[in-house]
């Protein structure tokens, strides 16, 4: 019927991305082992198949031969796209209070700015539509939304206020005064926040309790980032480093030398690989965060003093009031910005909107949202973050992402450490059990040769059957080798006949 | 699902390249992933909610940990929701003693008490149906045909007796079909699965032809009596049986004497066999544990199962052959997996007195227990499962968290919370002790072993500390 059998191959790289934990050798279960890949490679290629279904494509901007892309301006991009997409670059000029710091919640599709000398407000900027505005009457370090658009924190100039998304002050925390900067880590219900003291604070939003405060001995901690993958918190210091911290150490995991003066900025790309760090030697590096290894090393004439990494890899770098965007900061060295723009401003603050192709900048004038294509990722997953939920929706998906609330003791450079085989663990027990029983209940049994009549039993021919098995454990362990590359030598042949079997 | 993209068309955003418009030489191909709300708001009040999916493994970070987290809630739900006793059919005036499950129909049972009378119930609105004076003495065993139509009945007055299983019309006595007269007593009687056999056991183990009034085969092997006999449900010509001098005799219908017997340290008390397995079969020891032997290596068990604190008298299959239930003597009730040490499971109840027999129902959702003070208890095998239809977004999630409390099992606080169960505090009391007693005579094997010559004592397992000898 159909002129190719079978079901359709799926392209390597597609399948590689859906791969999860490495195929492992045991002998022992090894028809679970087998049952249980099996399934995961069949869950594999579903996800493989599916993912080139996906309804949505990245957006992108190719400039002609002669033309550099980063020449290209905002109000070009806004001519040649249509309305509903020129609708997302605007301007709010709010040139009397101050700075602004901004943030995105987790959906995309609302926006909180926070100016240094008080303004507050909260809006969804798609439709423009101004959910609340209030003047706190204090310095406004930093804001952040909480794990919806209903709870925002603001760090103001003695203590931390979590105020509801119609300008209620809900909470006046004490116990966290001076907080510079805070980061919200989304499945663990933790908002982490850095103070001018040294003080590096994990506070639990859902029962509203301090979880951990780390002196880090490291002064004012007024840089932060967060690593999407692991929820490990990220603190530039002014001698250079960078250290890592989880809530359950009171040391920091990894301490980094980065930069020859102090770091100015770091962010961390959503799968965890990549940090991007800027300091005041005016250099931006890039580290693989896996290995601990410098990948690439950028000269900037003036340094970047705010960073942020799309979903997509775009790298927005801000100096002064210019902003620059960059595309694939870690692959083949960038010599020329993506995008650049030039805000009415001192920048402040960057950020890139979840699953838009757009880029907030907050700076002295106010808020500018930026369009750069191809910066957000094109296809939600409607169970994790929605921008276009129903408020039955987010109930639901509030309920059930409390339920399952990772536990801070859970956070480690690893997050599927809880997946891994235990060795230690199960050979600690096993000496254990060996020393209550008085002997090994899994050693081998020595070999006894059985007893023959007729003479074939004299002491002679038994040494000789003895000695004939002495080597029969490397004997085994040779042939499954063998075994093993006579299948691989024969996976990899190909023959005339191939094509005729199924 | 998917968008076109028109090529050239300005409303979907893509400009073609050097296009001369009325106002501006357009100069680059540019485009922003817009999306259409119309694809992902729902268009009515009455649709369902668009649930687009991405099963990029970036955009779900935290996935083992994730899971963890629901595995831990759903093991706690278990433990909440774990309510297994379910109704106590009651009506008999001395201790029940033996049970039968009807081979059709799935809620009828019977019951032979140990002054002679037997019940039968009906399990969907637990109440008796029917009571007739079996026997005069203890009713000793029964077992209902493969048809469905009569069962037999055998007591203390030496008789086997068959009687039909419709209830008699108004006015009719309660007779028995056929009468058989003994020599002797019968402990236990079981039928055949196919054919009009049955065969009982007491002094020696007859088997008999229902239309014959005398056994056409007699097996005996020098042991005076015999206290309980199975048929094999998968190879229907074995039979086996639990003699007095400690051992299991397998036999075979075919031949003429018995195949082979195993002798173990105490005697059991019943046995049987596995529904799906054809060569398992599980006996219930009085030295407080079951084993269960492959019937064609006999000399040592297959495995040993040990949670019990006293005797234990009775256990049955569940029809999957995955599990079996026994019944003891310490009042308690225990599940175990078919090739696990341990038990699953283990129910009681302040008013459960020792527990003489137990059955595990056809369509493996309820256990039977029948105990010493005249109750008949009715349990469910999974105590946390809701009974009842459910939805199949319900069977969905239900189905989840198993899986995910088999994927975490091993976790430590998972398995703590998992295998907790209250005890009572004599059978507490009395685990610990059998346990120190264990943990001592360990102890002094070990030190006799250090302190002789290496290979003097050598080490026997667990599993053959148990049986003496096989016999052929």
């Amino acid at each position: 019927m159909y002129p190719f059998p079978g079901s359709a191959p799926v392209p390597e790289e597609k399948l590689k991305k859906f791969r999860r934990g490495v195929k492992g050798e045991l002998y022992k279960l090894r028809d679970v082992v087998i049952r249980s890949e099996a399934a995961s490679d069949l869950a594999q290629k579903q996800n493989a198949r599916y993912d080139l279904m996906l309804p949505e494509d990245a957006g992108f901007l190719e400039g002609d031969e002669d033309e550099d892309t980063c020449t290209i301006s905002q109000d070009d991009i806004v001519d040649a796209v249509d309305i509903t997409a020129g609708a997302k670059y605007f301007n709010l000029t709010l040139s009397q209070f101050g700075p602004y710091r901004l943030d995105y919640s987790k959906t995309g599709r609302h926006l909180l700015l926070g100016g240094r000398r008080g303004h507050v407000t909260c809006l969804d900027w798609q439709s423009k539509q101004l959910m609340c505005e209030m003047n706190v009457m204090e310095t406004v370090n930093d804001v952040k939304w909480l794990h919806s658009e209903a709870l925002f924190a603001v760090a103001q100039k003695k203590w931390l206020y979590i105020y509801d998304n119609k300008g209620i002050e809900l909470h006046c925390i004490r116990k966290f005064n001076d907080v510079l900067r805070m980061q919200f880590l989304p499945y663990h219900f933790l908002l982490a926040t850095a103070s001018a003291t040294g003080f590096l604070q994990y506070l639990d939003v859902s029962v509203g309790k301090e979880v951990v405060a780390i002196c880090t001995k490291a002064g004012r901690l007024d840089v932060m980032a967060h690593n999407p993958h692991n929820a490990i918190i990220h603190l530039g210091h002014s001698n250079g480093t960078v250290t890592l911290w989880t809530p359950n150490q009171r040391e920091p995991l990894v301490k980094m030398l980065c930069h020859q003066g102090g770091v100015r900025s770091v962010a961390v790309d959503k799968t965890g690989t990549y940090m991007v760090t800027s300091g005041m030697d005016k250099k931006l590096k890039v580290y693989d965060i896996r290995a601990y290894r410098p990948l690439q090393s950028y000269f900037l004439p003036a340094g970047a003093s705010c960073l942020s990494l799309s979903q997509r890899g775009l790298l927005s770098a801000a100096t002064g009031d210019i902003v620059q965007v960059y595309r694939d900061v870690w692959g083949i060295p960038v010599t020329k910005p993506y995008m650049a723009h030039r805000a009415k401003g001192s920048v402040w603050g960057v950020h890139f909107c979840p699953f838009e192709d757009v880029l907030g900048v907050g700076h002295g004038e106010g808020f500018t949202s930026m369009v750069v294509p191809g910066a957000g990722e094109p296809n939600f997953d409607g169970l994790d973050a929605n921008p276009y939920r129903s408020a039955k929706q987010r109930q639901e998906w509030e309920v059930k992402a409390l339920l399952e609330k990772i536990q801070p003791e859970l956070i480690g450079l690893d997050p599927s450490q809880l997946s891994q085989v235990d060795h230690s663990t199960w050979e600690q027990r096993h000496e254990d059990r060996v020393q209550v029983l008085g002997f090994d209940p899994l050693a081998k049994e020595k070999f006894t040769p059985r007893l023959k009549t007729k003479g074939r039993s004299s002491s002679g021919k038994v040494e000789k059957r003895k000695k004939q098995v002495a080597h029969e454990d490397q004997r085994i362990d040779k042939e499954r080798k063998e075994k093993e590359k006579k299948k691989a030598a024969a996976a990899g042949q190909k023959s005339a006949l191939d094509r005729f079997r199924k | 699902m998917v968008s076109p993209k028109i090529f050239g068309n300005v409303l979907s955003g893509r400009c073609k390249r050097n296009q001369q418009t009325h106002f501006r030489q357009i100069r680059a191909d540019i485009a922003l992933n817009i999306r259409n709300p119309d694809d992902y708001v729902r268009e009515t009040k009455l649709d369902i909610q668009r649930v687009p999916r991405n099963y990029d493994p970036s955009l779900h970070p935290f996935e083992v940990p994730r899971e963890y987290t629901r595995a831990l809630n759903a093991t706690k739900l278990e433990r909440v929701f774990a309510k297994p006793f379910l109704a106590s059919l009651d009506g008999h005036r001395d201790g029940v003693n033996c049970m039968a499950k009807h081979p059709k129909s799935l809620s009828t049972m019977l019951s032979g008490s140990c002054d002679g009378e037997l019940k039968v119930w009906n399990l969907t609105k637990r109440e008796c149906v029917r009571t007739l004076q079996a026997h005069e003495g203890f009713v000793r065993g029964m077992v209902v045909r493969f048809c469905g139509t009569s069962f037999f009945t055998v007591g203390d007055d030496k008789t086997i007796k068959q009687w039909k299983m419709e209830t008699p019309g108004y006015g009719e006595e309660e007779e028995p079909l056929n009468t058989i007269l003994g020599k002797s007593v019968f402990t236990s009687i079981d039928h055949h699965q196919k054919e009009g056999v049955f065969v009982t056991c007491g002094q020696q183990v007859d088997i008999w032809d229902e239309q014959r009034s005398s056994p056409i085969r007699s097996f005996s092997w020098g042991v005076d009596s015999f206290s309980c006999v199975r048929f094999n449900p998968v190879e229907t010509e074995l039979l086996a049986s639990c003699a007095s001098d400690r051992s299991i005799v397998l036999y075979d219908m075919r031949e003429a004497t018995p195949l082979k017997k195993v002798i173990m340290s105490m005697r059991s008390n019943t046995l049987c066999w596995n529904p799906m397995e054809a060569y398992h079969f599980t006996c219930s020891n009085e030295d407080y544990n079951l084993y269960t032997y492959d019937m064609r290596y006999l000399d040592k068990p297959f495995t040993v199962h040990m949670d019990h604190v006293s005797a234990v008298l009775d256990v049955d299959y569940s029809p999957t052959g995955k599990e079996f239930v026994s019944a003891s003597f310490d009042k308690t009730i225990r599940i175990f997996p078919k090739d696990s040490g341990h038990s699953r499971e283990v129910y009681h109840t302040k008013r459960m007195q020792h527990v003489i027999s137990i059955k595990w129902s056809s369509d493996n959702k309820y256990i039977l227990s029948a105990s010493d003070e005249m109750n008949i208890r009715l349990w469910k095998a999974n105590a946390a499962e809701k009974l009842g239809l459910l939805a199949p977004r319900e069977k969905a999630a239900v189905n989840y968290s198993q899986k995910l409390k088999e994927k975490f099992q091993h976790h430590p606080q998972i398995r703590r919370i998992s295998h907790h169960r209250h005890l009572p505090k004599s059978i507490y009391s009395q685990t610990k002790e059998l346990r120190v007693m264990k943990e001592a005579r360990r102890r002094k094997e070990r030190n006799v072993r250090k302190h002789s010559k290496p290979g003097s004592m050598p080490v026997v397992t667990e599993k053959e500390k148990h049986v003496v000898t096989v016999v052929k």
